[in-house]
């Protein structure tokens, strides 16, 4: 949980922002009893994640390289130990080394990008290929298309999810509709891949927090992917690149800096439209997907703890077309089952997966509670109640028991 | 309309001496790779400015707005006048007899096709149309100038361009019919047309989504030829209506293809209206090319009407296109839409009847084009008559063969949406043939391809 600022999840850790942040607490902070990075002191479940010892990432190559989803030159490979922005510029710089066909732009992205994503790649790859372009995401959206329609890779990037509403149209209408109307000639627009940091970031407020995924997987046409983890962004990334469908690419924000860990070095892609069981259990499944998935394995921990029950982790990772049966055995299993995510309730994800598990006959039979939903309320995500917006281990833990006690 | 407040604060990381920074390589460096507009440095009592945003501007000590009102409009280019005389002493003809004839047939075909639709519309033997009438000219001269293998991208008005480029009858049909030949496979409206083989990328109804596509392919060619020299120049032609050009996507296209010096034209058809707005409710600039000048694009403005004019200056533009690398290139072209805007429309709801026949009679890109044939002695009465005779035979056999033909198979509703279709796809064509075979006669089946035996999985 990050109530407020903190560096880390600023995805900024630099020393002068580290000592403006000092300076600002210094000020700020005279009057409390406590400083804004931390949790309220009697707080037992809404402490904040920790990165460095959380079970969902792979702190040690050993483990990173054991995953049974790798290729075997990757496993046999080496790991290193990465950050999310890094693990996605790995991906890039794989994709824009092994196809001449793949470019990367979107604004400020030649100089690194703002959340350093795509640092160093101009210079390696030439500003032919690595560009800027002026700042109009429909434009991005159409260029882009236009790109992928004549043979190439484009990687768009769209600088925060919050904006790209402007290339709504280009996506919906057009990169969308593309292979489906112009049937027999063949040509499409599976070449693109658009990127959007998104999520909240503890001070995003309304421009820098939003999560609009459910608005993509209204459309057919779209891959909609959202990573949790470096090894992800890098699998899923090269994924979505080299996919022959747009694929629409959201990235937590909050992960850029703060989720490290062993990442293999050798070129892997990790399976679209494919969830991961993270944690097998056989009372309750969860069913989340990009950085809650922390918070709903906090959750868990505490909630087995306290009420003795053993609960069933999934990642969608691909929010659409989203893995139907592996969620559906899972419910099928424990007979009760939650949808935790970010963004707000209405028509979000948890909606489809809830509404496609009781209308899968031989899931709803094994139901012995109804679908549970732990998202954002249905308002906006406003700069001092992100706290209270955004789905914490508190309230999933109190799902929990409410499920039990169904 | 966005806050930078977080790109800002990662600025300062960048540019800080932060030992995380090790790694980046020295700024000059990263000018280096990064396009800067210009030097900072200002010198004291320099004439001119160096503000980054405008290198070359003067500094003046006179206060003046620049009135638009003020400045004469832009010309408009034209080769050949309304009589059928060349009235552009330096234009020299570049086509054989035979291909002129070849154009002028081309544009007689389209104008001879496009009342007969318009008609089989209106009997409910199709669903919609939108003719061209006026027109003809914009779409075929430009075409005529632009090489077969050069990428097209339409708004719907341009059925010239693919006829030019050797789209039959039996195309335009299939497509209209929207049969089981149609290579849209019966999904898109009529005159939604595409072609792989002619190089014209499929029409999508959205207005202007096409212009910010077309720099991006004029950018694909100009990559793939960097990579891969031994392929031909080759460069983008899209087209739009006036109308389209109030689109933020227009703004787009034109401002991205000048800073990523895209081999692109735009071919604006300033037909007076858009549906049923005139340019005085689109716009109080001198038209569109004006704007083109505003995006450091070299801009011209030709007499649609006018074949010549037309070839002329897409001739000359696709050099222009081509040259330092490649950029964009303006065309607007004027003409006057003497037809409804489709067959949901009547446009004289919004305008009056004698404007329309006013400028049947003034002007028309096909009697101009005849009147400079009949000059040369190359067409004649006779000539007129047969071809006219002939196309319209051809129309109606290509009419009735497509319109007999089976529709395609209900199987194409769920293809190609993705790649593969998606276990969600596969499981509702199930659903579909499950209930089909549940209430067969509520439904035309026999008209499609196989019937429902197209849902087997």
């Amino acid at each position: 949980m990050k109530p407020f600022i903190s560096p880390r999840s600023l995805g900024l850790a630099s020393k002068s922002v580290s000592n403006l942040y000092k300076c600002q607490r210094s000020i700020v902070c005279t009057s409390r009893s406590r400083n804004y990075s931390t949790h309220p002191p009697n707080a037992r479940l809404n402490l904040p994640t920790d990165y460095s010892t959380t079970s969902l990432l792979s702190h040690s190559s050993q483990t990173a390289l054991s995953n049974p989803e790798l290729p075997p030159e990757a496993r046999n490979g080496t790991a290193k130990r990465m950050n999310f922005c890094q693990a996605i510029t790995d991906a890039l710089s794989t994709a824009l080394a092994e196809d001449e066909n793949v470019l990367v732009f979107g604004e400020d992205v030649a100089f690194g990008g703002v959340f350093r994503c795509t640092v160093k790649l101009s210079e390696r790859f030439g500003g032919a290929r690595v560009f800027n372009t002026p700042l109009t995401e429909q434009g991005i959206m159409g260029f882009a298309i236009g790109l992928a329609a004549e043979g190439m890779r484009p990687v768009a990037e769209i600088q925060f999810a919050d904006y790209v509403y402007p290339a709504f149209d280009q996506l919906v209408n057009e990169a969308a509709k593309y292979r489906y109307r112009e049937g027999k000639t063949g040509r499409n627009a599976g070449g693109l891949t658009v990127r959007m940091p998104c999520g909240s970031v503890g001070h995003g407020a309304l421009y820098h927090s939003q999560s609009p995924e459910s608005l993509f997987t209204h459309i057919p046409g779209l891959r909609v992917i959202m990573p949790r983890s470096p090894i992800q962004a890098k699998g899923l990334l090269l994924s979505a690149i080299r996919s022959n469908d747009p694929c629409v690419f959201m990235e937590p924000k909050i992960l850029y800096r703060a989720a490290v860990e062993q990442v293999p070095t050798a070129p892997y892609t990790l399976p679209l439209s494919k969830a991961e069981v993270l944690k097998e259990g056989k009372d309750i499944t969860i069913i989340s997907y990009g950085q809650p998935l922390y918070i709903c394995n906090a959750a868990i921990e505490k909630a087995e703890e306290d009420f003795g029950v053993s609960i069933e982790l999934i990642d969608l990772r691909t929010v659409y077309p989203w893995d139907k049966e592996c969620v559906f055995e899972s419910v099928r299993k424990t007979g009760r089952c939650m949808v935790v995510h970010e963004a707000m309730v209405n028509a979000g994800i948890g909606a489809e997966v809830a509404a496609a598990i009781q209308e899968n006959p031989d899931t709803f039979n094994h139901l012995s509670a109804p679908v549970s939903r732990i998202a954002g309320w249905s308002t906006f995500t406003p700069l001092m109640f992100e706290a209270f917006n955004i789905p914490d281990v508190a309230r999933i833990y109190d799902g929990v028991k409410k499920l039990l006690e169904y | 309309m966005k806050v930078h407040m977080l790109p800002r604060a990662s600025l300062r990381r960048v540019f800080s001496s932060s030992p995380r920074c090790s790694s980046y390589l020295p700024l000059s460096f990263q000018h280096s790779i990064i396009r800067s507009s210009s030097s900072i440095s200002q010198r004291l009592g320099s004439k001119h400015v160096s503000f980054p945003g405008a290198v070359k501007s003067e500094f003046t000590n006179d206060l003046k707005y620049v009135l638009p009102a003020n400045l004469p409009a832009l010309p408009t280019y034209r080769a050949v006048g309304q009589d059928g005389n060349i009235v552009d002493q330096s234009f020299e003809p570049d086509l054989s007899e035979e291909e002129i004839v070849k154009v002028y047939k081309t544009m007689l075909t389209i104008s001879i096709m496009d009342p007969i639709m318009y008609d089989a519309q209106r009997q409910g033997r199709i669903s919609f149309y939108m003719v061209s009438a006026g027109e003809e000219a914009i779409s075929i001269g430009s075409a005529s100038a632009l090489d077969n293998e050069d990428v097209v991208f339409c708004q719907y008005r341009e059925q010239g361009i693919f006829a030019y480029r050797g789209f039959t009858l039996k195309h335009f049909m299939n497509q209209l019919f929207a049969n089981k030949s149609d290579i849209g496979k019966g999904r898109n409206m009529p005159v939604h047309y595409g072609s792989k083989e002619f190089n014209i990328h499929t029409i999508s109804s959205t207005l202007a989504t096409q212009i910010p596509q077309a720099s991006g392919a004029a950018y694909a060619l100009k990559m793939q030829r960097i990579n891969d020299p031994s392929l031909p120049p080759r460069v983008v032609a899209v087209y739009f209506g006036e109308g389209a050009a109030s689109e933020g996507d227009f703004h787009a296209a034109l401002n991205i293809a000048a800073t990523r010096s895209c081999p692109v034209i735009f071919i604006c058809r300033n037909n007076g209206y858009s549906i049923s707005t005139p340019i005085l409710d689109q716009y109080r600039g001198d038209g569109i090319a004006s704007r083109g000048i505003g995006y450091g694009i070299d801009t011209v403005r030709v007499d649609g009407n006018d074949f010549w004019a037309m070839r002329e200056a897409t001739k000359k533009a696709r050099e222009m296109a081509l040259e330092d690398g490649g950029k964009p290139v303006l065309i607007e072209a004027m003409s006057y839409r003497v037809s409804h805007h489709s067959t949901s429309d009547d446009s004289y709801a919004y305008r009056a009847r004698v404007e329309v026949e006013d400028w049947k009679r003034r002007d028309n890109p096909i009697t101009r084009l005849r009147k400079y044939m009949e000059a040369k002695g190359i067409w004649d009465e006779a000539k007129e008559k047969d071809a006219k005779e002939t196309i319209k035979r051809d129309v109606l056999k290509a009419f009735s063969e497509a319109e007999r033909e089976k529709k395609p198979a209900i199987r194409n509703m769920f293809e190609d949406v993705y790649e593969e279709m998606t276990p969600d796809l596969k499981a509702q064509m199930e659903q579909l043939k499950q209930h089909l075979e549940k209430y067969p006669n509520e439904y035309e089946l026999g008209e499609f391809e196989e019937g429902i035996n197209s849902l087997n999985s």
